[in-house]
């Protein structure tokens, strides 16, 4: 039982960092249809910035995480006015290549600028240190922070959507783009508001992976982008609470195939779940089944 | 007429055939631009086939890697135990089987979804089959396979590549083909006219898992060293972008994609440090200034007899 909420506890450490860059994929695939594989190393340079932050500039925790967002944060929106805003009206699938196109020259641009070696995090100290003992449950302040960030960080996500003009027309916009634009609503604005916000949940995330596992590279994106894609899918892609639970569900699975099983299946098994998800219900498991229009 | 709607592809496939053997027989075309051409055309190999399952039958495919390797581990299997020229042609054969009855598997279930969505499975398809290999005794986990013998040569390269090509192109021009086609077009008017989309997109399906077996099959037999890694998600990425360059539903446009690709990444080895960037920007730059690909859904073929004809009815108006 004790190894099992250990378990527990480390899952959903993982999974909210993959929840906050589901967040990104799911918020960017609703509003314009394109899968953002940039989207992974976004993340990955998140965590290089906060890296600098921390190491060159010596901030602490909280100020290279909002640095890293903002960074982010602006990385996102200039990559979807140069490489995406040209191809809207193109097909989707070349869309989807310049998205690959982006995701290689982030990564490769990266390991050109600061080398493909492993970059360590600082360890923290003082309050990030410190750890605590529930029965026999290590949790450590870092599980705490990553969790206690991302619940921050998806509320603050829900308000924005929810209750802000600008959330207002994001929805309306992946609900209906021409629609929308004939309302009066500005769609390019609130295209690159998605991305903005997208890439800066994916900015923290990177932040907190950095923090939580130690080390850092330029391809560390990959992975667990392709991971956090399957958590928006598995959630119902395009809805924000189904990219929440997805992600979490995704870490824990991991986690916990990591645990009891055998860690060297733990992609298979998150695939596997995936396909049979598609299968028995393919908007996903918050997704309502659209009948397609003639 | 039908002779003659071949007689092109005839003589530019006797062409290349001449011209690469005069190359390699004089000398010009050492072991490494050998190895060049070899990659060449199992590259042509693999798009062509994606480009009959996401180009013209307008399924989305991700996973094209994940065929790729059941080919390349089934060839590896058979040549090792019996390293003949024989047992190359049954591990080519039963590699590309394997991995036309994966795709049949595959297929039937998840080529109900549509767009992104089958994009996805693919795509957790080819990791789970990478995982598979990469845990299995048989197939030497993460190290892979290595020492085995190599067969392929610019005699079989030349057979297997060209034969791909003829057989998917006569696939296309066949009723089947037609029917696949109909499905990219509007899935659901096919359907309503009677085309058993299902059908068609297991067929195409299967059939591009079968030439991508045999490109895989190809690999091993080349390169004599495989494992796992080699046929990771940024393999089904490059074969797609080999795909989309050319232009979806464009044979010739796959041929001449992997050919420039290749000779691009090629020239490209020379700058290691920056070759990736490069690449990158290149392929956003080609997609910002011609998304369709290089030449759309048209062939070759009818690129030039268009020009052909405008200008013999230039020459004519010319005349009168």
């Amino acid at each position: 039982m004790e190894v099992f909420l250990q378990q527990l506890v480390n899952g959903v450490s993982l999974g909210s960092i993959y929840a906050l860059v589901a967040l990104g994929y799911t918020m960017v695939y609703g509003i314009i249809k394109l899968i953002n594989f940039a989207h992974c190393d976004i993340y990955m340079i998140g965590a290089y910035i906060g890296y600098y932050c921390m190491t060159y500039f010596g901030l602490s925790f909280f100020p290279s995480l909002l640095v890293a967002m903002t960074g982010c944060m602006v990385l996102g929106v200039l990559i979807e006015k140069i490489a995406y805003k040209p191809l809207r009206n193109a097909a989707r699938i070349s869309l989807l290549i310049t998205a690959i196109g982006m995701s290689l020259f982030l990564e490769y641009g990266t390991m050109f600028l600061v080398s493909a070696k492993v970059r360590t995090y600082p360890a923290m100290t003082g309050f990030m240190a410190k750890t605590f003992h529930i029965g026999n449950v290590l949790v450590t302040m870092q599980q705490i922070v990553i969790l206690a960030t991302t619940i921050a960080l998806m509320i603050a996500l829900q308000y924005i959507v929810k209750y802000t003009r600008a959330g207002k027309a994001m929805r309306a916009v992946s609900l209906d783009k021409d629609a929308a634009q004939l309302m009066g609503i500005d769609v390019n604005t609130t295209i690159s508001i998605t991305f903005a916000i997208g890439s800066a949940l994916a900015g923290a995330a990177g932040v907190l992976v950095g923090v939580y596992y130690n080390t850092i590279n330029p391809l560390m994106g990959v992975t667990p982008g392709l991971k956090a894609f399957v958590a928006a899918v598995f959630g119902g892609i395009g809805l924000i609470p189904g990219a929440m639970v997805g992600g979490y569900f995704i870490g824990i699975v991991e986690v916990l195939v990591s645990g009891y099983g055998n860690s060297m299946y733990r992609d298979a098994v998150v695939f596997a779940i995936l396909i049979l998800i598609l299968i028995l219900k393919p908007a996903g498991l918050l997704g309502k089944n659209v009948g397609e229009k003639v | 007429m039908k002779k003659r709607k071949n007689l092109p592809l005839i003589i530019t496939l006797a062409v290349t055939y001449v011209a690469v053997w005069a190359l390699q027989a004089t000398g010009i075309v050492n072991d490494y631009s050998f190895a060049v051409i070899v990659t060449i055309g199992i590259n042509i190999i693999l798009a062509t086939s994606l480009n009959l399952v996401t180009g013209f039958t307008g399924q989305f495919s991700l996973g094209h890697a994940g065929f790729m390797s059941i080919g390349a581990y089934t060839c590896a299997l058979i040549t090792q135990k019996n390293p003949t020229i024989p047992g190359f042609l049954l591990g080519v054969a039963a590699g590309a089987t394997a991995a036309a009855l994966v795709g049949v598997l595959v297929g039937l279930p998840t080529l109900r979804l549509r767009g992104d969505y089958l994009a996805i499975a693919t795509l957790g398809m080819a990791e789970i089959i990478r995982v598979v290999f990469l845990n299995l005794e048989i197939t030497n986990g993460a190290a892979g396979l290595s020492f085995l013998p190599q067969f392929v040569n610019w005699n079989w390269l030349f057979l297997f590549t060209a034969g791909t090509l003829v057989l998917l192109r006569n696939f296309l021009n066949s009723s089947p083909g037609r029917a696949c086609i109909s499905v990219r077009e509007d899935e659901i008017a096919a359907e309503s006219m009677g085309v058993n989309t299902t059908k068609y997109k297991v067929t195409a399906f299967s059939m591009g898992a079968f030439f991508a077996g045999v490109a895989g099959a190809l690999y091993t037999s080349y390169f004599f060293f495989i494992k796992p890694d080699l046929f990771n998600f940024n393999k089904s990425i490059d074969i797609l972008v080999i795909v989309v360059l050319g232009g979806m539903g464009s044979l010739s446009g796959s041929v001449i994609a992997a050919v420039l690709l290749q000779l691009i990444s090629t020239w490209l080895a020379a700058f290691p440090e920056v070759r990736m960037v490069l690449y990158a920007a290149m392929l956003v730059a080609i997609m910002l200034f011609r998304p369709q690909g290089l030449l759309g859904s048209t062939e070759v073929s009818a690129v030039i007899s268009r020009r052909l004809s405008k200008i013999g009815r230039r020459a004519k108006e010319e005349e009168v």
